[in-house]
């Protein structure tokens, strides 16, 4: 990890980031869980740690096995091998109607023939609490996701956001030690999707519940989470923070899943007092980028090198910095989104680059045209270092 | 049956009790509905007798204790030998397949019609299918004893209409069969076609005529064509139970109406030649196999288009 | 295309046509006051009033509806185990066997059914002793297997459109598998299973062929009776008992489609 860049985090505040805490042992622990079905492998022998109070995030495409994982930690399936050990005991064979986890269902999965406070409650009554405590505790989770008017009604009579809030009661009013949540913001739509990220992540802060999510939207990983892990093909490509996992990616496959990201070939000509000077025939020049981890740096191994769009400026004149790496493009595309603008910029040889700025400056006239002729720059610690 | 109890042992708990609950229906199955063909097997291979069981056993115990097997294929033999019934099988296909024909040009157009209209007069339609086939079959079928009749119903509208002088021969004959056949299996045929013609998605036809398909085009392009599982499943639902049909050929059908439902009971309760009785059942059974099969496939694959696949 | 309409029309009205006139016409002779089906002597309700008097016809239509009730029970019961194992439980050993038993009496010829039913209670009275004499527990014994056949048809096809989640979903808030059978799969799947009991229960209602062959001395059937009778041709008291069957059954489906209406009404307009 780069700490010249990361702004030191105050390594006493140790209340975000749990799993930098020695004192805190993790809720749930995955041990070299793998999962067969037949001979088609849907789990890879992965292992993680998820801690107490985290909002956790499995982000990965279809295919990658991350509802498998997701629904062995309910238990649904039954890991082929390795075990899962939450809140200290050993859960791997245990019957999801015993395990201290709740999991709201993508499709909701709200009772149908019954009413709302029924099926908030359904939950209680299994664990043969009183009567009374299960209408006191019914009402408080409703009030809590503002649904308690709608207590009479039945699920055929809810709309998708009123839905899914009586489904997070259900999963919530009996307090798991974990909340597994599949795709929890799939089916809505775009306005309330950003509502209900935000109210999730205070939910979860007030409750002090652990969340576990599984997504294949990165930007709700990003949003929701303290830390995700990409998972691709059922194995683990990379556990970190959204902004380690962003601006750190390991590989080629989460630098180019979580966000986008312009990755370039080159071949290692020179290493000096850390900074690795590569040769880029897709750009036709010397780039240089900062040694990463513990990669092999001989000269003339195959590297990737990878730059974010919004890490590279546009500029008319070409600017003086010997910490940037400069290359001279014309303007091939443009895309004006109002606070950002998008870029497609060709190099001399051919190449495509993305580029995105922001218009900090209030004007209605483009500063920047098609076919201009500009300079495209990036800091040298800008550029991620990749294995091929 | 070791292995299977076993294996419903080492499953997963969560289904635990259902698979232990299976156990009750699946011996009833196995014991009325599969053993009972074994024994028609059996005394297909048997030699009729004037006793009580009418047929030979298959195992006969000498008196010094040694077992023999009395199999014989005479019955059999005398089913192909005799032209009597390879013309009773083959005029009991026939008669079922011109039905089943029947039916699809009468039922498509209907479930066609039916699966176009808004949905509170397609209900109501359906309804109008719904309600004859709850209704007795048997009672069906004895209605048309009324109207076919030479002195029936139709006859008698007929002549008083002047149309006829004499009365037709409604009954007792193959078209009698043919109308009780059709009108008793419509229902199975119209909602087979009905539910594949209502899943179709409607923009396939617009999309064919926006492209330039004369409506007859459409229909023959692209209606036809997706509606295929529907007449598949319809007909077999028809051609299958009617081959075997006794209680129509019986009250409406004539002497000379060969179907081999009638023609087993005869061989069963008039000649009581079980044996006999038991091979023409078994050939019957062959000779459906293969359509059963093949409705069966139809079932499970419209079954797990249905189920949808993994997520 | 208004061409094709009318043509369309025709043949629809004509189908429908086909379908009901039978059964009216034999409504209205059900009230014809003439023993000859040929002549229309008025408006009467002597057949009607001679069935009371009729015991062959009470004492068989008593015993076909215990049959009826007692078979379609138990058909629903076992119906309802099969069709679930059917959708539930994926793959086991024994699963293409079942199958094959339980689709194959939707189609099988009832005579086949009947002759391999008779010979096994033939076999089964001559190893093990039981049944003694054959009867109303055999019919009832062959009404409930294939009426099974059936029952697991409708409830399959109501489970296969169910969502699979809301059982997990009962699980993973504490349901046992029994509990949540009780609590979330029998209330989604009822319907379906009062619609298998309705079908079971017409069915053995309807059977002459296969109690025919399974029946002893002394229990007639309903149907049996009616057959019998009408082999010989109309009769007219046939008439009236077939207009009562119309009628109530008539009766029993538009109420039932009422209700589903209803159901299903109500949960649209609240969206």
């Amino acid at each position: 990890m780069d700490e010249n860049i990361l702004a030191q985090k105050d390594t006493e505040d140790l209340k975000y980031t749990p799993w930098l805490n020695p004192e805190i042992s993790p809720m749930v622990q995955i041990k070299s869980v793998s999962k067969y079905f037949g001979s088609v492998c849907a789990v890879d022998e992965v292992s993680l740690d998820v801690y107490p109070g985290e909002l956790f995030t499995i982000l990965g495409g279809s295919g990658s096995g991350k509802t498998t994982l997701l629904r062995m930690l309910a238990g649904f399936e039954r890991p082929t091998s390795g075990s899962i050990i939450i809140d200290g005991v050993d859960m791997t064979r245990v019957p999801p109607y015993e395990r201290p986890v709740n999991m709201m269902f993508q499709s909701y999965a709200l009772f149908p023939h019954m009413t709302v406070e029924q099926n908030v409650a359904y939950g209680l009554k299994k664990s043969g609490i009183d009567k009374q405590e299960i209408n006191t505790r019914t009402a408080e989770i409703l009030e809590l996701v503002k649904m308690g008017p709608l207590a009479k009604r039945k699920p055929g009579a809810l709309s998708g956001g009123e839905s899914q809030r009586v489904a997070l009661a259900r999963a919530l009013v009996k307090r798991p030690r974990l909340l597994l949540l599949d795709e929890p913001l799939a089916a809505l739509d775009r306005k309330l999707r950003e509502h209900t990220q935000f109210e999730l992540m205070n939910l979860q802060e007030e409750l002090g519940i652990t969340f576990m999510v599984v997504t294949h939207d990165q930007q709700e990983a990003m949003i929701l989470s303290s830390r995700i892990v990409v998972m691709n093909r059922g194995r683990f490509e990379q556990i970190g923070t959204p902004g380690e996992v962003y601006e750190y990616p390991d590989n080629r496959f989460v630098a180019d899943f979580v966000g986008k990201i312009n990755l370039m070939s080159a071949e290692v000509v020179a290493v000096e007092s850390g900074i690795v000077t590569l040769y880029c025939d897709e750009v036709g020049a010397e780039l240089c980028a900062y040694a990463s981890h513990d990669q092999t740096l001989e000269p003339g191994t195959q590297k990737w090198i990878a730059v974010r769009p919004e890490k590279i400026f546009i500029s008319k004149e070409r600017p003086h910095d010997d910490a940037m790496t400069v290359l001279k493009a014309t303007v091939n595309d443009l895309g004006y989104f109002g606070n950002l603008s998008l870029y497609r910029v060709e190099l001399t040889n051919g190449r495509i680059l993305q580029v995105s700025g922001q218009n900090r400056v209030r004007t209605s006239r483009k500063t920047v045209e098609w076919d201009d002729e500009v300079f495209i720059s990036w800091d040298i610690r800008s550029a991620i270092l990749l294995e091929a | 049956m070791k292995k299977l109890f076993s294996n419903l042992q080492r499953a997963d708990g969560r289904r635990q009790w259902l698979r232990f609950a299976l156990v009750l229906p699946y011996l009833w199955l196995l014991l009325f509905f599969l053993a009972p063909f074994a024994i028609i097997l059996k005394i297909s291979l048997a030699d009729p007798l004037v006793a009580q069981p009418p047929f030979t056993a298959l195992l006969d115990w000498a008196a010094t204790g040694w077992q023999r097997i009395h199999v014989t294929v005479d019955n059999y033999l005398f089913l192909f030998q005799d032209r009597y019934y390879i013309t009773i099988y083959l005029s009991s296909i026939k008669l079922a397949a011109i039905s089943t024909l029947l039916c699809l040009l009468l039922g498509y157009p209907v479930a066609y019609f039916i699966a176009r209209q808004k949905p509170r007069l397609r209900n109501l339609l359906l309804l109008g299918i719904i309600v004859p086939f709850w209704i007795s079959f048997l009672l069906r079928v004895y209605a048309w004893i009324g109207l076919l009749n030479s002195h029936g119903v139709i006859n008698n509208f007929l002549m008083w209409s002047g149309i006829i002088d004499q009365p037709l021969t409604l009954i007792y004959n193959d078209f009698a069969v043919y109308v009780g056949i059709v009108y008793s299996y419509l229902p199975f045929m119209i909602l087979p076609l009905y539910a594949n013609l209502e899943k179709m998605n409607l923009d396939l036809q617009e999309a064919a005529a926006d492209l330039g398909a004369r409506p007859w085009q459409v229909f023959l392009n692209v209606t036809l064509p997706l509606s295929i599982p529907g007449i598949i499943a319809g007909c077999l639902l028809v051609f299958i139970p009617a081959i075997g049909e006794f209680i129509i050929p019986a009250l409406l059908g004539g002497s000379d109406t060969l179907m081999i439902g009638r023609a087993l009971w005869d061989e069963f309760f008039i000649n009581r030649d079980w044996p006999v009785a038991s091979a023409v059942s078994v050939v019957l059974l062959m000779i459906l196999v293969i359509p059963m099969m093949w409705l069966q496939k139809t079932q499970s694959r419209a079954e797990s288009n249905a189920n949808g696949g993994a997520s | 295309m208004k061409q094709r309409s009318r043509g369309l029309l025709t043949v629809v009205a004509f189908t429908y046509a086909f379908l009901y006139v039978p059964i009216i016409s034999v409504m209205v002779y059900s009230f014809n006051d003439s023993r000859l089906v040929t002549l229309w002597g008025g408006w009467s309700l002597r057949w009607y009033r001679s069935l009371l008097d009729n015991d062959a016809v009470i004492e068989a239509a008593m015993l076909s509806l215990q049959i009826a009730v007692v078979s379609a029970t138990v058909a629903v019961i076992f119906g309802t185990l099969v069709g679930l194992a059917l959708n539930r439980l994926g793959r086991f050993r024994g699963r293409t066997l079942l199958t094959g038993m339980v689709t194959s009496p939707l189609v099988m010829p009832e005579i086949i059914t009947g002759i391999s039913l008779l010979f096994l209670f033939i076999s089964l009275s001559d190893w093990i002793g039981w049944p003694r004499t054959r009867g109303a527990t055999t019919i009832t014994i062959a009404h409930i297997t294939f009426s099974m056949a059936y029952v697991a048809v409708v409830i399959r096809s109501r489970l296969s459109g169910m969502d699979q989640s809301l059982e997990e979903a009962a699980m993973d808030l504490g349901g046992r598998p029994l509990a949540v059978f009780f609590d979330i799969t029998v209330p989604a799947i009822l319907p379906a299973m009062i619609s298998g009991w309705l079908l079971a229960f017409t069915l053995s209602l309807d059977d002459v062929v296969i109690a025919s062959f399974v029946s002893g001395p002394g229990a007639t059937t309903l149907p049996m009776l009616i057959f019998s009778k009408v082999r010989l041709g109309v009769t007219p008291d046939i008439n009236a008992i077939a207009t009562i069957i119309i009628l109530l059954v008539s009766t029993g489906v538009v109420a039932a489609a009422l209700v589903n209406r209803g159901r299903s009404n109500k949960s649209v307009d609240s969206e």
